[in-house]
């Protein structure tokens, strides 16, 4: 299986989806020749022209809800938001629109579009450039949320995103982009959106996260299987839905659970998964569960401080050593 | 030459519709809020009647006048508004919320400016699949403080989409006086910023309506780009279901309510050949045909469990 940088993922998937369907248009700011603010549309402008690839001015919540009426008529768009962050400008076709349409107008039209947005702090991005927002997102009814974590995941899912009849938001991660993984070789390689994965399994202890957390974690898990300690690493991947069979399933193996995310603490996706393994599955529960997150303040520009807010791998250590611990 | 005693008929339409509605109201039978349009009916009918059946239409929160124009049933207008299983909708969206893909309208809309991209997508789409269809999007002199008219306006302008920008222009939002909330005083001089026409016309007048709409429906079929179309009218009603209209006189409304647009195309019927009999009866039957849709409405069932809680994705 051939290597490729997870940007590199994303980029292939949108080449082959533009490609293999005509529907397919990409909408965002400086995605034509200039290749998006992190290269990942890099090579498409001058493959497919701006037919296909619609460079917008600055006008987040009208390029969104462009993309809604384009979908509903039978377009496919895929829509690139800059920074997690200016998601915000967009909330509103977002929550309002791609997220309830479907619903409130009985079933008449599908918004049949995609959002892509790279979260999370590469390093010195600072406050306005660096949040994960994932707990902004699965609070909206209607809109599916993922967060690929492999250059495997970011190609497979995309693609099946962009084949999906309804809006979904794939939550990438400027740290995960330079992160290289082994991808199918293969035009027709998918992924379920709805599914989390087991990308480490282990007995005594399960690690649930996601996006860039996920290989921090099997780092730790790695580091922890020196000291005989075997941790089973879980990769949520679908944030909304949760994939509750998958993630029920391992806690009920090894009784322990400590969630990782680069989402502030409150109020998010770890949170929601306390909650439904309390209501499910407190039985099966050895310890209580240990949440490792962002403090729950903006994200600071100094790296010395950056580091100071986001979950570190040390933080994670010291959580599984608490839990192991109880 | 548009059909100027069916125009009549769909104004009379509406308006009777509106004034059940509020009955309606009193009785307890509705529930929410509703936003009515009596005294713009000239603007949905004229605007609508100058567009074809295949073109698509986007609304905002004051759109039955829209629907209505449109000619989407009335019974299953009625019954959406009432929460019944027989509406467009199911009885999900109501009055701010209501689609019917089959007669091409795209929706009312509840956020103030929401609609404006929606539409500006809509023609994206019928532009990027080479139809000569247009996309129409109604809003207000309030929404075109959103940012989303200016970012639409501008994108469909740089892209030439097909698309008509019809702001009705009832001198206020909600409270709020245009000479208050619009720098320019109106709007069509904001046209000029994103590079494409704008005018004001009287929208009392359906015959001016028509026409105005009518010539900007045809630059911008043959591929002449977005216009804003905006249309000088009144709601005779307040804003919403109560309103005491503590910021405007009963005189100012005396004054308007003395160009009922109504009253304006009735009195040019017998000039076009109509005669008294005729517009009688046609207005009777508008009515007659809202008693119906009301009273099939209300005997029409609500929706279950399912309705409420599935459907949310395809
Ligand atoms: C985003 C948003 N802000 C505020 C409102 C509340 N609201 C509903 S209609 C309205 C006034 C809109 O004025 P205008 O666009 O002129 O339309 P009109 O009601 O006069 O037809 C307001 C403030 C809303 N529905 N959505
Ligand atoms: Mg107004």
């Amino acid at each position: 299986m051939p290597e490729l940088y997870y940007s590199k993922a994303v980029n292939e998937a949108l080449d082959e989806e533009l490609a293999r369907d005509p529907a397919v248009v990409l909408i965002g700011e400086d995605i034509g020749l200039y290749g998006g603010a992190f290269g990942v549309t890099k090579g498409l402008f001058a493959k497919y022209g701006p037919e296909r690839i619609w460079e917008t001015p600055i006008s987040e919540n009208s390029f969104t809800g462009l993309a809604v009426g384009a979908a509903m008529l039978g377009v496919r768009p895929v829509v690139e938001i800059m920074f997690m962050d200016f998601i915000a400008l967009a909330l509103d076709q977002l929550l309002n629109s791609a997220g309830k349409l479907h619903y409130m107008y009985g079933g008449q039209v599908k918004v049949p579009m995609v959002l892509r947005t790279p979260g999370g702090a590469k390093g010195g991005y600072g406050p306005s450039h660096s949040q994960m927002l994932s707990n902004l997102l699965v609070g909206i009814p209607g809109l599916k949320v993922i967060a690929p974590s492999t250059a495997a995941q970011a190609k497979g899912i995309l693609k099946s995103a962009i084949r999906d009849p309804n809006p979904v938001i794939v939550i990438e991660n400027k740290r995960l982009y330079p992160q290289k993984g082994e991808v199918p070789d293969d035009d027709d390689f998918t992924l379920p959106l709805d599914r989390a994965v087991v990308a480490s399994p282990g007995t005594d202890l399960s690690l649930f996260c996601y996006s860039s957390m996920t290989p921090v974690c099997v780092a730790v898990k790695n580091a922890f299987l020196q000291t005989g300690v075997n941790i089973e690493v879980v990769d949520l991947v679908s944030l909304q839905p949760l994939d509750t069979e998958t993630l029920f399933a391992s806690l009920r193996k090894t009784g322990r659970a400590v969630i990782v995310e680069e989402a502030c603490l409150t109020g998010g996706v770890g949170a929601e998964l306390s909650a439904l393994f309390a209501e499910h599955c407190l039985d099966s529960l050895d310890a209580p569960i240990v949440r490792v997150a962002a403090k729950d303040v903006p994200i600071p520009s100094s790296l010395a401080l950056e580091k100071l807010v986001l979950p570190q791998p040390e933080d994670i250590i010291t959580a599984v050593k608490e839990n192991l611990a109880y | 030459m548009p059909d100027f005693l069916d125009m009549y008929r769909r104004m009379v339409l509406i308006r009777t519709f509106e004034e059940t509605l509020s009955d309606l109201f009193g009785k307890g039978v509705l529930g929410g809020t509703s936003h009515f349009c009596i005294g713009q009916e000239a603007c949905a009918v004229g605007v609508i009647d100058a567009a074809r059946p295949t073109d698509w239409l986007v609304s905002n929160h004051r759109g039955h006048g829209h629907l209505l124009a449109r000619g989407l049933d009335t019974a299953k207008v009625m019954g959406e508004l009432m929460g019944k299983i027989i509406g467009y909708c199911r009885g999900r969206g109501g009055s701010q919320h209501l689609c019917a893909m089959d007669k091409c309208f795209l929706g009312t809309n509840g956020i103030t400016g929401g609609g404006i991209p929606i539409a500006t997508g809509a023609a994206f789409a019928l532009k990027y699949q080479k139809t000569d269809r247009i996309a129409i999007v109604f809003f207000g002199d309030g929404a075109s403080n959103q940012g989303t008219f200016h970012e639409s306006l501008n994108i469909a302008s740089l892209w030439k989409l097909p698309i008509l920008f019809v702001c009705e222009n009832n001198l206020y939002g909600m409270s709020n006086p245009t000479a208050k909330s619009c720098a320019s005083g109106t709007i069509a001089p904001r046209a000029a910023a994103y590079a494409m026409p704008g005018a004001a016309h009287d929208g009392f007048d359906v015959q001016t309506v028509y026409d105005a709409a009518s010539q900007a429906i045809a630059r911008i079929r043959g591929g002449g780009g977005p216009e804003l179309l905006e249309l000088m009218t009144y709601r005779f009603c307040g804003h919403s279901k109560n309103d005491p209209r503590v910021y405007r006189t009963r005189e100012e409304e005396e004054e308007m309510r003395q160009r009922d647009c109504i009253t304006v195309l009735e009195q040019k019927l017998p000039s076009l050949g109509y005669d008294s009999e005729t517009i009688t009866q046609t207005a009777l039957s508008a009515r007659q045909e809202v008693a119906k849709a009301a009273e099939v409405a209300l005997a029409a069932p609500t929706g279950g469990l399912a309705d409420a809680t599935e459907g949310v994705f395809a």
